[in-house]
């Protein structure tokens, strides 16, 4: 098989698209039901503990720069298709009405995935990066059932508690990834070619169903906080 | 007996096409690659034939006027496609599709071509299988029939109410793959607007690039005209707007003979006109007629009524419907053959009982069975074909009855051609609804597809080869050569001509004016006196045409309006020729209905005495009339009988 | 049928020479139109105008009027075919039109289907696609009966489904990437269906991808626009359909 063909093909491209982006829904699913122990344990303790799992299991630490990759490639492809898309059109309409034949997300996922990598920036600068290299006086170390590790949820928990601007920032990113979801999880399954007229109709509610999910389950944690705090 | 040779083998009926074939001459596979053969249209006939001869080694050159092949009016047919396969084991045979088709045809037909036909006809059904043709089918996995008007047998094979597009698209990929392979030079964009004959035979033809302007020649050893039909002549039909017959009618300028002009099939189920800004008529499927009655009132106040539209079709009591099919035909109903129901329908306008706001159009009326079979059954039979009622008449046939009213839909005349199909010009064909040689008088239900396919994939495919295996030692054919100077001259003169006119009057004004003048005197009801003063009205059109038609736009541009215009050209002298061919047949055979003969109870009365011929005109020259040559019509399998549906 | 007459209405209509030409809005005028007519009728009537008054008339792609050629295109008021579903632009009737309206009628717009003139373009890209695998490669004669292979009803269905493509280029026009996917997927998913086709399914599916790339369309990104603009309704599960049949060739290659 020639690899540099099928990955210039524009089928092969969006095939790449969706195998990347059915990685990342895996990851975060991952991610989200580890954030959901923020709002059902108040002492920080369950979050905190798969906060340090996460950061110090080896298979996890190997998924790190795979995750990064996908990323990266789900990211790039993007722009390349966008870019070839754009070219096939060199004049535009003058009057269009897209809106009546097809969901303004499902047209508009490079605008909402840039908007999410905006997101995903103040997240990573949040949190990724403190933890990580820049350290913060909130992460000061604790001790949960005699292991010693870093209190993310003090670091978490406190921005939702003092920023009202941030809180609204990651009810927002939560939507914005529901709404990428809810087009892209279904529209992966038809590139992959896993689809026909009966499965459509349930993919189509899947994808709903999964969006809503992710913009429920991520924007309740700065809601929860902003709340109960 | 005429002096004309048919070229019809002799021998018994069944064995005439298999020992012709093998008497006929084969080119070798070397001395094919050296051939050129030009085929104009892309329809059934055109398509399949392209494909075939190039399948075959000939270098072929296709042409249509339209963007791509697959446009072709072939692909609107709706039906389906007739074949004597016997699959329904109702009794079906190659004889039986031969002898419905004689008959249908009113006797005006060949023999031994029909004969050829039927005999073929399975094949077809073969190939298209073989193509990918998705053939509607039974839940055992084999092919499903449905039956036509005019026959007794279950015999149409069909793709829902698609079966010309799915056959067209069939013989479409066939002629892709050539096109792919190198076989084949596709010419789209281009319009056939002489045909160049050398020495007596047809060495090519002169055509216009219709997106640059440019007049530009084609040699090649022999040429095919798969050009279709000529219903356009009426301006109103159920042909497409581009559909025109100015190709055969340049072959019969340059001496081709015409064969029976006037027969024209006029189809009784189309949407009636709704105004003078129409365009176009839309045919409805003849298979409504299975399930659906046609009436009007039997009270012509009802009638007045209801064309100022004071009340509806659903107010008319049960007992004052005149279910007028039924009542003058009450063993065929509402399936007696298209001309017969065509002309019905028009006697009952004309005597004041039409139902819409013109007083031309009939009831169709799907009630009754839908009381019988349920909506759901009719809904599955026809749904495709309501909607389309609904979104042109925005009338819900559910609810309503349609309205129907009879138009121009299939040109059974032609280019006269011999067995061979070939004209009498030597190396011209002519294949398809382009020739005159298969439907005699009226063509039956799902024929058309047959034939279209039969010609191109299995009898020009033979033919052709018996007169090229003389030119393999012609070379390539020199288009420098003087007489494809004089055809581009004369063709460039009358574009010039008619562009430098610069008249008044758009040309769908003369086209518009040439259909009423057809419709009114050479359309479902001719008499003498009509026909006279319609080819006196038409002579005088031509001259107003070429005195103040006109052309906007540019010459080397595209540009709609000249091609048009040169269309309307031919089809005014066509119009002409089909006048006086009905004038000359003063009989009722068919779509030809001649008011001089009928029976006591008002019945077309055919003239076997008199009229059993084929009317070949040739033509003569400008200034002069076409002179008429009668190939005989020899019956020696089929006594001829007077058609009855009573 | 007791259609009402429009009195006046306006006609907004991109008007360019040639390919080479840039091209322009022009309105005109056009009065007295049946709602009973069909849209293209309204476009003659506006050309015989155009015509009389010494104008060079409206050229645009049109034959059977019946919805089945292919050849009528037409952007009218930012949609494919027009504002209804399930038609061609010649079955679009007046009726869909209001009293003093003003119509926007542009050609279809895609790089792979450049402007010949005013509202006609060059579809050849659609041939190219077709010549390079939308076939089954058997000759003329030598095939097996009819009846020698069943298939079975839904998939004959199915594959009918698919076949109904009239290759008009709505897909393309409508798709935001003017994507020619949903026409190579009709092409593709008929033949899959069908015993005859499936024969050189993985060869036919590599190379209309490749023509189809190759002409610059763009890719599909199941936005399902298409659907819903087709005017045969051709379902984007054929894409799918596509979709597998490329990666398993791909995957065997």
């Amino acid at each position: 098989m020639s690899k540099g063909s099928f990955l210039n093909a524009s089928i092969g491209r969006k095939f790449l698209m969706s195998i990347t982006g059915l990685f990342l829904i895996m990851f975060l699913m991952v991610h989200m039901s580890i954030n959901l122990l923020l709002i059902f344990d108040d002492s920080g303790d369950l979050y905190n503990i798969a906060a340090h799992f996460m950061a110090t299991n080896p298979l996890i630490k190997i998924m790190e720069p795979i995750l990064a990759l996908g990323f990266v490639i789900h990211i790039a492809w993007s722009l390349i298709i966008t870019y070839q898309n754009m070219k096939a059109r060199p004049v535009n309409y003058a009057k269009t009405e897209q809106g009546i034949n097809s969901a303004w997300a499902s047209r508009n996922m490079l605008i909402l995935g840039a908007m999410l990598f905006i997101y995903m920036g103040i997240h990573l600068a949040n949190f990724w990066w403190k933890m990580k290299f820049a350290g913060d006086p909130l992460l000061e170390h604790i001790t949960v059932k005699g292991v010693e590790m870093e209190n993310a949820y003090a670091l978490v928990s406190e921005l939702f508690k003092n920023s009202v601007i941030f809180s609204i920032v990651y009810i927002l990113g939560g939507w914005l990834l529901g709404l990428h979801i809810s087009h892209g999880f279904w529209s992966a399954f038809q590139t992959i070619g896993l689809n026909n007229q009966i499965w459509r109709k349930r993919l189509f509610i899947v994808a709903k169903v999964i969006g809503w999910i992710f913009t429920i389950g991520f924007g309740i944690i700065p809601i929860y906080f902003m709340i109960k705090f | 007996m005429s002096t004309i040779d048919n070229k019809i083998p002799a021998g018994p009926l069944a064995e005439k096409w298999s020992k012709h074939k093998a008497a006929i001459k084969v080119v070798s596979p070397a001395n094919k690659r050296k051939l050129d053969v030009i085929v104009v249209g892309t329809g059934l006939a055109g398509a399949s034939a392209a494909a075939s001869l190039s399948e075959l080694g000939y270098n072929v050159h296709a042409f249509c006027y339209q963007d791509s092949p697959r446009r072709a009016h072939s692909i609107a047919a709706q039906g389906g496609i007739n074949a004597a396969k016997n699959y329904q084991n109702d009794n079906d045979s190659v004889y039986r599709l031969f002898y419905d088709t004689i008959k249908g045809g009113d006797y005006r037909a060949r023999e031994a071509n029909v004969y050829r036909l039927a005999e073929v006809s399975p094949l077809i059904i073969d190939q298209c299988v073989a193509q990918g043709v998705p053939f509607a089918r039974e839940y055992g996995g084999l092919l499903d029939n449905r039956s036509f008007g005019g026959v007794l047998v279950s015999r149409t094979f069909y793709a829902r109410g698609q079966t010309g597009q799915q056959l067209l698209l069939g013989a479409y990929s066939a002629l892709n793959r050539q096109i792919a392979k190198g076989g084949v030079k596709m010419y789209t964009r281009h319009e056939m607007l002489d045909v160049v004959v050398k020495e007596g035979k047809a060495r090519g033809i002169i055509a216009r690039d219709m997106v640059t302007g440019q007049v530009k020649r084609f040699g090649a050893h022999a040429v095919v005209v798969a050009t279709g039909g000529y219903g356009n002549v009426f301006f109103l039909s159920t042909n497409a707007m581009g559909c025109n017959g100015s190709a055969a009618w340049q072959c019969y300028k340059k001496g081709a003979w015409f064969g029976n002009p006037c027969f024209v099939q006029i189809h009784p189920t189309c949407i009636p006109v709704h105004g003078d800004q129409q365009s176009k008529l839309t045919l409805m499927s003849e298979s409504l007629r299975n399930d659906g009655r046609c009436w009007v009132p039997k009270k012509k106040e009802d009638a007045e009524k209801l064309q100022k539209g004071l009340i509806k079709a659903n107010d008319i009591p049960e007992e004052d419907r005149d279910f007028y099919l039924e009542r003058r035909y009450p063993s065929y109903g509402n399936l007696v053959p298209r001309d017969v129901a065509s002309r019905a329908a028009k006697e009952r306008c004309d005597a004041g009982y039409g139902v819409n706001n013109t007083g031309l159009a009939v009831y169709l009326d799907f009630k009754y069975s839908i009381e019988r079979l349920g909506k759901k059954v009719i809904e599955a039979r026809y749904g495709n074909l309501f909607q389309m009622y609904e979104k042109i008449t925005d009338v819900d046939p559910y609810t309503e009855p349609m309205q129907i009213y009879p138009a121009i839909h299939y040109s059974m005349g032609g280019l006269w051609v011999d067995y061979n199909l070939m004209t009498n010009i030597p190396g011209l064909y002519a294949i398809g609804e382009a020739n005159f040689s298969d439907h005699g008088a009226n063509r039956l239900g799902a024929s058309a597809l047959m034939q279209g396919l039969a010609d191109g994939y299995f009898v020009l495919p033979y033919t052709i080869g018996d007169y090229l295996a003389n030119e393999i030692m012609t070379p390539k054919i020199d288009t420098k050569a003087p007489e494809f100077d004089e055809a581009e001259k004369a063709v460039t003169g009358r574009l010039q001509q008619l562009f430098n006119i610069k008249g008044k009057e758009p040309v769908d004004y003369f086209h518009k004016k040439l259909g009423h003048i057809m419709w009114d005197y050479v359309g479902m009801s001719r008499n003498e006196a009509g026909l006279i003063k319609a080819i006196a009205m038409m002579k005088e059109l031509k001259k107003e045409f070429w005195s103040n038609v006109r052309i906007p736009g540019e010459m080397n541009n595209v540009n709609p309006e000249l091609e048009k215009a040169g269309r309307v050209a031919d089809a005014i002298e066509m119009g002409i020729l089909m006048a006086q061919d009905a004038l000359d047949r003063n009989e009722s055979c068919g779509g030809h209905f001649r008011e001089e003969s009928v029976s006591e109870d008002g019945e077309a009365q055919r003239n076997d005495e008199k009229f059993t011929y084929v009317s070949c005109w040739e033509y003569k020259g400008e200034q002069a009339e076409p002179v008429l040559h009668k190939e005989d019509l020899v019956f020696e399998n089929i006594k001829l009988s007077q058609r009855s549906y009573k | 049928m007791a259609d009402i007459t429009l009195n006046k209405i306006y006609v907004k209509v991109w008007r360019q020479n040639s390919p080479k030409d840039s091209g322009r809005f022009e309105t005109y005028e056009v009065e007295n139109i049946s709602q009973g007519s069909s849209f293209l009728e309204m476009l003659d009537i506006l050309n015989d105008n155009l015509i009389r008054e010494g104008k060079d008339p409206i050229a645009f792609d049109h034959d059977c009027r019946e919805g089945i050629c292919g050849m009528c295109s037409l952007y009218v008021n930012g949609r494919a075919h027009g504002p209804d579903r399930d038609i061609t632009t010649c079955q679009l009737h007046m009726r869909k039109f209001k009293e003093g309206e003003t119509i926007t009628i542009e050609p279809w717009r895609a790089g792979a289907f450049p402007v010949i003139k005013d509202l006609i373009v060059d579809r050849t890209a659609f041939e190219k696609i077709q010549q390079a695998g939308g076939f089954v490669s058997v000759n003329t004669g030598g095939v097996p009966d009819g009846n020698a292979i069943p298939i079975s009803k839904v998939d004959a269905d199915e594959a009918m489904d698919a076949a109904a493509c009239i290759g008009c280029g709505a897909c393309v026009a409508t798709c935001k990437n003017s994507s020619a996917m949903l026409f190579v997927a009709a092409k593709v998913s008929q033949f899959a269906k069908l015993p005859q086709g499936k024969v050189e399914g993985a060869r036919r599916a590599k190379a209309m991808v490749a023509k189809m790339d190759e002409l610059g369309f763009g890719g599909c990104t199941n936005t399902g626009a298409c659907e819903l603009e087709c005017p045969k309704a051709i379902s984007i599960s054929h894409i799918a359909r596509l979709n597998r049949e490329y990666l398993v060739a791909k995957l065997a290659d």
